[in-house]
């Protein structure tokens, strides 16, 4: 792989992301809104349901807006993640994918450009979400806004590369509507973005267990210990792990002579 | 050059603090937390009589005053050696007190008993027995010294009590149920909350009447659990803070306008108030949830809970 070659690539497609994104600025706020309203009107009817454990990486008691703030930035990050993979089955459809997949650079590499450049957008996103948060008296220390940024690199990767190992498996667009209900609905709901593990517990068992082992329960975990600026060790490795096996996948995925593309007739002819 | 170093000590300074000690009383395990006011932790636990609640340093903070309700009398509690060093004849259960200015009586509500003892710390003996309302709960002693304030929780009533005679001068009826009472700085006012009603209430101590009376809202938190208990003024004079017991928040309240201007969300059943020395930091009390809350008081942010022990109730700050 030539150095240069792999840069003007790199440069190619986050230009091209920077491009769409700035084009479908409506999407942008469509992103913000969706959160938005999860914090204005589902939190504002748990405002004082939490205030009874104290959990870490909190200190002191919280109201259920503070709590949710994290779970709807991952849920920026989430969706941000699936929108890249719906874009990627239309850019499949239309045939641009082929003529980024030709490129003779290695798979993993643009892949991965593409990847960064989706979560470039998700943490302009996050941060704007943060600042408007703020204004609602949602505040964090101040060197979270900074720890917090790492956390946001990988939970958006993570996140991103499962969007894309599943756009490997989707056919049409119409399909996407399955991904939200088997993939993006339990995901989230099953998660600590909404509510505490110990809170799952209570009511079952069985949804604890399946909320601990959630790669984006963990992720969230991660951004909430994060913006606190505390590091949790196990939901990095967790989180990290996750996004080396669904990147893995997607590469192997998008392999036109091994993967999913050779099932659809995208491989070589 | 030297500027910018004057100005990071001082900002270093401001952020720092200076360290400082609570002292909590709990209820239900007949003893005192000693705990380090910035960073929340549990340096000592001392066992005390039986139910401590009301807690007062003496003049030179070297002796503490503890009211052992259960045991009838205020225990006194060295605070070097964490020794109790001797008792006070405070008559039947004792609750709230307050040390009078001139450093030498100490006035303590007798709930059981519907009267306020006095104390001469100097001799150690009760000098006086004053006939209050029924059960007498609140003690408030104006910054000159000149008025002692106690509210009589089934009576609602405060009674004013004038320290050159010992006597009773005057009552005023307030809303039901009043707690504590608190006079603000400039003592031309005092404040006594009102737990039934919900209520705080600004009483005019040149008249003794009722001039204004304020109602403690919160969205989201059911009214009955909005009562008022531990009133603490600000020695700024403008800003007063009420614990509002099980609706689990502390009230930040504007005392030229009457009104809240922010609520803090704090451990269950928050109690009594005391500031740090430094006027850093504001501590609550959280009687269900056996903790204690730290605030910044410079942002007015909740910064810590932490656990001191069962039912936490008064707390002194040395």
């Amino acid at each position: 792989m030539n150095g240069l070659h792999a840069i003007l690539a790199l440069k190619g497609i986050i230009k091209r992301e920077l491009w769409r994104f700035l084009l479908q600025r409506e999407r942008f706020v469509a992103a913000l809104v969706r959160p938005l309203v999860w914090l204005f009107v589902f939190a504002a009817g748990f405002r004082s349901t939490l205030g009874i454990a104290i959990i870490p990486p909190y200190e002191t008691y919280i109201l259920y807006e503070v709590y949710i703030t994290v779970g709807l930035i991952g849920m920026i990050l989430f969706f941000n993640g699936m929108q890249s993979s719906l874009s990627m089955v239309y850019d499949r459809e239309m045939g641009s994918m082929k003529t980024l997949l030709v490129t003779p650079l290695p798979r993993w590499f643009l892949l991965m450009g593409k990847l960064m450049a989706g979560t470039f957008v998700s943490i302009l996103q996050a941060y704007v979400f943060l600042l408007i948060a703020w204004f609602y008296d949602i505040h964090a220390p101040w060197h979270g806004y900074i720890t917090l940024f790492p956390a946001l690199v990988l939970a958006g990767l993570m996140l991103g590369a499962l969007g894309m190992l599943l756009s490997s498996f989707i056919n049409q667009l119409e399909n996407f509507a399955g991904v939200m209900n088997f993939v993006i609905f339990p995901m989230f709901f099953m998660s600590t973005a909404l509510y505490p593990l110990w809170k799952i517990k209570e009511s079952s068992e069985l949804l604890f267990t399946l909320a601990s082992y959630n790669p984006f329960s963990q992720a969230v975990e991660l951004l909430r210990f994060a913006l606190y600026g505390q590091f949790n060790l196990y939901a990095f490795s967790y989180t990290f792990m996750a996004f080396i096996v669904f990147m893995a996948l997607a590469v192997w995925g998008y392999n036109p002579s091994k993967g999913m593309m050779v099932k659809k007739g995208g491989g070589p002819s | 050059m030297k500027h910018y170093f004057i100005v990071i000590a001082l900002l270093l300074s401001s952020t720092t603090g200076s360290a400082d000690t609570l002292f909590v009383t709990l209820e239900k395990d007949n003893a005192v937390a000693i705990v380090d006011g910035e960073t929340g932790q549990l340096l000592n636990t001392v066992p005390v009589g039986q139910r401590p609640r009301g807690v007062a340093f003496g003049k030179d903070k070297t002796l503490l005053y503890i009211a052992t309700s259960d045991d009838d009398t205020i225990q006194i509690l060295d605070t070097q050696t964490l020794k109790v060093v001797g008792a006070l004849p405070s008559g039947d259960d004792p609750e709230l007190f307050k040390i009078h200015p001139n450093g030498q009586w100490l006035y303590v509500s007798n709930e059981d008993g519907n009267r306020v003892t006095v104390i001469d710390l100097s001799n150690q003996k009760a000098i006086a027995e004053i006939a209050v309302g029924v059960e007498p709960e609140g003690i408030a002693i104006s910054g000159d010294g000149k008025w002692v304030a106690n509210t009589s929780e089934t009576t609602n009533m405060v009674h004013w009590i004038d320290p050159a005679e010992q006597k009773v001068k005057a009552n005023t009826l307030v809303d039901p149920r009043p707690r504590a009472a608190e006079f603000s700085i400039d003592g031309e006012s005092l404040f006594v909350s009102s737990e039934i009603a919900g209520s705080l209430s600004r009483l005019d101590v040149a008249s003794k009447q009722v001039v204004d009376t304020m109602f403690f809202e919160i969205a989201g938190v059911d009214k009955a659990l909005v009562q008022p208990v531990g009133v603490l003024a600000h020695p700024n004079n403008e800003m007063l803070f009420v614990a509002l017991g099980p609706a689990n928040r502390v009230a930040v309240v504007d005392i030229k306008t009457m009104s809240v201007i922010k609520y803090l969300l704090v451990g269950q059943r928050v109690w009594n108030l005391a500031f740090s020395p430094d006027m850093q930091r504001l501590y609550t009390t959280n009687g269900v949830s056996n903790d204690i809350s730290i605030i910044e008081l410079a942002d007015l942010k909740v910064t810590k809970s932490v656990r001191v022990g069962p039912y936490p109730w008064g707390l002194a700050v040395k």
